[in-house]
């Protein structure tokens, strides 16, 4: 039996989601010893007694990761608890040092919020509001990298590595309640609800959010049930989600997949399953169907958390602006046109042309700088805009000189290619590279006439007024200027030279 | 010199009579000569402690101002990681393994001056009362060595009741200071819960565990307690408070006016006739020194035990799961491509004693789902009761005391085979660690029908440890007048001596 369609699935069967979000702080130390978290340090290098669980070490909490994860909290609109307590998750595993893992199990610091999401449905844009069962704090593991063997996984390898950097960072689970009614928009809804915890995270400033670093990782739970029945249907959890896209990819492809069984009269099966980034596809992980027992008890080397109201309420009066709204206010203050809007949030530009307006630049100017030459040569060398050389102060710059009639369009372009070279501030960079707009009518003149003596021909033609012969003599001219004139006023004196002058 | 106490040291080495060089070689000495029988060590650092007795004796010649018991020698429980010098538990499963850092109680004995000479035996990771469960053989009782010393502290009080050591350093998660101080006459304190940091005591139980310190007087066991108790931002369950003032209490000893509450649970039936006589002995002189005897009534103790082997094991069975061969010690089955969780099993089968394994067993069972609630939750409903039974019986008294075992030292082996019979040894000890106060034992003389140590108990309510030092004080100096010299003097000569 061929695979059932979107189409075909939707008609028939109701999905619901499930969505648990896994945010890595980005406290400056870890979440119970004071070792660094940078990323990307060598191996075993970001390590102590405590996170390496040596004999006789013991865990003290990090009131920032505390603070972060309150901050979290409040911007999903949770209920802070007065009294919450870590527990111990006890499991076996080679990169958990200890080999049980601190976590929140019956005492979330967080819990009972929302986040509501705006999507475009067949009827126009639709809000949808997710509801969030509990945030808590937790620690990361370490890294086991398997090496030999054809998957890359445990099973076939000839030997493991482990690094323990990682073992220890903060990390703040993000749990929804079930979501139920999102009917055929469900990977779109799912999709937007992380886009819009990213942002919020961002706007936060409490994790650098980078699901390709895994910084920010969704599992997704989905299951089925026939349209119109209140009985859920038994769910799968795909984990290792770790792009925008492949959220949407996944929930899609767990839709068909349970669609087909349900459809053939078989079950699903309750189970983890992996996200393959390649297909779009999930394979079959381990089996969720005899629980695992974590014995769970509360951690007897920590004390309870109990944050005093009126802290709660100092973090409260930090909350950056939600970011739905501040996209809204962004829209109007600069008359941004629907399309483009949805470009720049793609792009993820936002931050930086707001940085960028607030430096004094005209926000269309801005906008198309950063949205244009700038993502183009992002996109090229494949690598985030943010982490290009330029930065919105040389952006603001750029936009004063060209407005100052100092730079060309064209030449503006190739000082953002000197900056992002590294080659300094635009300013720098005009000056060293010696670009200059050609403003000197006598030294225009000299090349027109010169232009137009070579290539007598094209001259005589615009001469009898032909005049979009004109442009291959303009050309001609800004070549000979080594692009440095303003050809519109090339075009003026050209075409006066010719009689053509209106 | 080595049968003084360690105050009197401690004036010698101010005097200049002595030398902490000296002092040291003479207990590495005495160490050499007895130890063979005793066994209270497991790893003797003689180069490390002549170094460390060698700068002291420099500081002092220069003028500098010392703590009180700078150039003391000192017998460290293994339960606790010394930065480069090896450190077990008393445990096969960390043979070998060399700390690359402090405690924080070793920072502060090594910022005291004082001299570190060696790690003594215990039973593995503290679990037992007679060391006869360390996976290094047991340690035998200076008094008889066909005995037990009791434990889990067994080889820090064997130590210093062979004058090895005149201080020793324990840890206490159900008794493990008291009773070993008790079956060797010497004293022994378990501070309160969070007064001494657990930040590189290899944890048993988490919430029960605790250091203090062993002497041969109430006023050197103070001495050290002050030493090494204070509030540590590396331990979160450490109490950010002043330490009590012990040696100021130890130095005053007065139980005039003080209400002292005998518990009604914790003495009578099952304790040995001798160890009951000796008690009410110094009930008798403490109310001659004008204490006021007071009977309390805790009720909640007969459940005490019970709570205990549920919450010990089941915090030890995740605390000890940290032991899997990946990153340090042991490491069993390591070959033809085994699996990582094979070598785990392997390892933890071969590291682990039978006493460990029943605990991890125990707790593992205890804490899973279906059972927490019956068994560890039941656990610390008792532990809360218990602490409400302390709370009413210190509103009627200022210390409440008990024998500190219900026996003197029983032989080696004689328990072994019977776990029960061992814990029951621990009935009056554990209350005191499940309530996280504080609590002293103190020779009360020698048991009529064996000629063996007794301990006399006293507890005191949280940060409130000066009471015991008060308390005991002025008990040790009425008892010393009667008995006319130390308990120690009547412990038998060593071979080898
Ligand atoms: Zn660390």
């Amino acid at each position: 039996m061929a695979l059932p369609t979107y189409d075909e699935v939707i008609a028939k069967w109701d999905p619901v989601l499930g969505l648990e979000v896994h945010v890595e702080l980005n406290t400056k130390s870890k979440m119970f010893c004071s070792c660094a978290t940078e990323f990307g340090a060598a191996p075993n290098t970001q390590t102590c007694p405590v996170c390496l669980a040596l004999p006789g070490a013991l865990p003290v909490v990090n009131k920032k990761a505390i603070e972060s994860t309150i901050l979290i909290g409040l911007a999903l609109n949770c209920k802070i608890a007065p009294y919450s307590r870590f527990a111990r998750k006890n499991y076996f595993y080679p990169d958990m040092p200890k080999n049980f893992q601190i976590s929140q199990y019956d005492e979330p610091i967080c819990f009972d919020g929302y986040v509501d999401v705006e999507i475009e449905t067949d009827e126009g844009l639709k809000q949808f509001r997710i509801e969030v069962e509990r945030v808590h704090m937790e620690e990361d593991t370490g890294k086991s990298l398997h090496v030999g063997g054809a998957t890359g996984r445990i099973h076939g390898a000839d030997y493991s590595l482990l690094d323990y950097n990682r073992a220890g960072i903060p990390l703040v689970e993000i749990v929804t309640k079930i979501v139920p009614g999102t009917g055929k928009y469900a990977p779109e809804v799912a999709k937007a609800y992380v886009a819009e915890l990213r942002d919020i995270l961002r706007g936060l400033k409490v994790s650098d959010v980078k699901m390709e670093q895994g910084s920010l990782r969704c599992d997704a739970n989905v299951s089925l049930k026939p349209i119109g029945s209140d009985v859920l249907g038994t769910r799968s959890e795909t984990k290792n989600v770790n792009s925008l896209r492949s959220v949407e990819r996944a929930i899609r492809g767990e839709m068909i997949r349970h669609a087909e069984l349900l459809n053939e009269g078989k079950k699903v099966k309750q189970e983890t399953r992996h996200f393959q980034e390649d297909t779009g596809l999930t394979r079959s992980g381990r089996s969720k169907e005899q629980a695992e027992d974590y014995r769970y008890f509360p951690d007897p080397d920590l004390v309870p958390v109990t944050p005093a109201t009126i802290w709660i309420e100092e973090l409260r009066a930090t909350l950056p602006e939600r970011p739905s709204l501040r996209r809204k206010r962004i829209k109007e203050e600069w008359n941004v046109p629907d399309k483009e809007m949805a470009a720049m949030i793609n792009a993820d530009v936002l931050d930086i042309v707001e940085a960028t307006v607030l430096l004094g630049a005209d926000p269309t100017k801005a906008r198309t700088w950063w949205l244009g030459e700038i993502s183009r040569i992002a996109n090229d060398q494949n690598i985030a805009i943010t982490d290009l050389a330029i930065t919105p102060k040389d952006v603001a710059e750029l936009v004063a000189l060209v407005a100052s009639g100092e730079l060309t369009d064209k030449l503006a372009r190739q000082v953002v290619e000197g900056v992002i070279a590294g080659e300094g501030t635009p300013s720098e960079v005009v000056a060293q590279r010696g670009i200059k707009v050609v403003n000197d009518d006598g030294a225009l003149m000299a090349a027109i006439e010169k232009v137009c003596a070579e290539q007598a021909e094209t001259a005589e033609k615009v001469r009898g007024g032909h005049l979009p012969a004109a442009g291959a003599l303009i050309g001609a001219v800004m070549k000979e200027t080594k692009g440095q004139a303003d050809a519109a006023r090339v075009r003026e004196l050209l075409l006066g030279h010719l009689g053509q002058a209106n | 010199m080595i049968h003084k106490s360690a105050a009197e040291m401690a004036k010698a080495l101010t005097n200049g009579e002595t030398s902490s060089v000296e002092l040291t070689q003479l207990h590495l000495d005495r160490i050499a000569a007895v130890d063979g029988d005793v066994k209270a060590f497991l790893h003797v650092d003689t180069q490390g402690a002549l170094d460390q007795a060698r700068s002291v004796d420099e500081r002092r010649k220069s003028g500098e101002k010392l703590s009180p018991l700078a150039g003391i020698p000192l017998a460290l429980k293994d339960v606790l990681a010394q930065k480069d010098v090896p450190t077990t538990a008393g445990s096969k499963i960390l043979q070998g393994w060399l700390p690359p850092y402090d405690s924080t109680v070793v920072s502060k004995l090594k910022d005291a001056g004082i001299v570190i000479m060696g790690k003594t035996n215990m039973d593995e990771f503290a679990m037992g009362s007679s060391t006869e469960n360390s996976g290094y053989g047991p340690t035998f009782n200076p008094w008889d060595l066909t005995r037990t010393p009791g434990g889990s502290s067994g080889g820090s009080a064997a130590a210093v009741s062979s004058f090895e050591a005149p201080l020793a350093i324990g840890s206490d998660t159900g008794g493990s200071i008291r009773q070993p101080a008790a079956l060797t006459g010497i004293v022994g304190v378990r501070p309160t819960y969070g007064a001494v940091s657990r930040f590189g005591l290899i944890a048993y139980s988490s919430s029960l565990d605790q250091a203090g310190p062993f002497g041969r007087t109430v006023l050197d066991t103070a001495l050290l307690h002050e030493a090494m108790a204070g509030h540590d931002p590396k331990d979160a369950t450490s109490i950010n408070a002043p330490v009590p003032a012990v040696v100021h209490a130890a130095k005053s000893g007065d139980v005039k006016g003080m209400k002292i509450g005998v518990i009604k649970q914790l003495q009578g039936e099952g304790y040995q006739k001798g160890v009951q006589a000796r008690f009410d002995e110094s009930l008798q002189v403490l109310a001659s020194l004008g204490a006021e005897i007071v009977e309390v009534d805790c009720p909640s103790f007969e459940y005490a035990l019970a709570a205990y082997y549920l919450i010990a094991p089941s915090e030890c069975s995740s605390n000890l799961a940290r032991f899997d061969a990946m990153r340090y010690g042991l490491r069993v089955g390591d070959k033809d491509g085994a699996s990582a969780e094979a070598v785990m099993s392997a390892t933890r089968d071969a590291g682990f004693g039978r006493e460990v394994k029943r605990r991890i067993i125990l707790g593992t069972y205890a804490l899973s789902s279906g059972y927490y609630d019956a068994y560890y939750g039941s656990a610390q409903k008792i532990r809360t009761l218990i602490i409400e039974d302390y709370a009413k019986a210190f509103a009627k008294a200022d210390v409440l005391v008990s024998p500190t075992a219900p026996t003197t030292a029983y032989k080696i082996g004689e328990k072994v085979d019977d776990p029960m019979a061992m814990y029951l040894g621990d009935v009056a000890t554990i209350p005191v660690n499940l309530a996280g106060i504080c609590g002293m034992s103190l020779p009360a003389g020698l048991a009529d029908e064996d000629n063996l140590p007794v301990g006399f108990q006293i507890m005191a309510p949280a940060m409130q440890d000066q009471r015991l030092y008060q308390a005991g004080a002025a008990l040790e100096a009425a008892l010393l007048t009667k008995w006319g010299a130390p308990i120690l003097s009547q412990a038998p000569a060593l071979k080898g001596a």
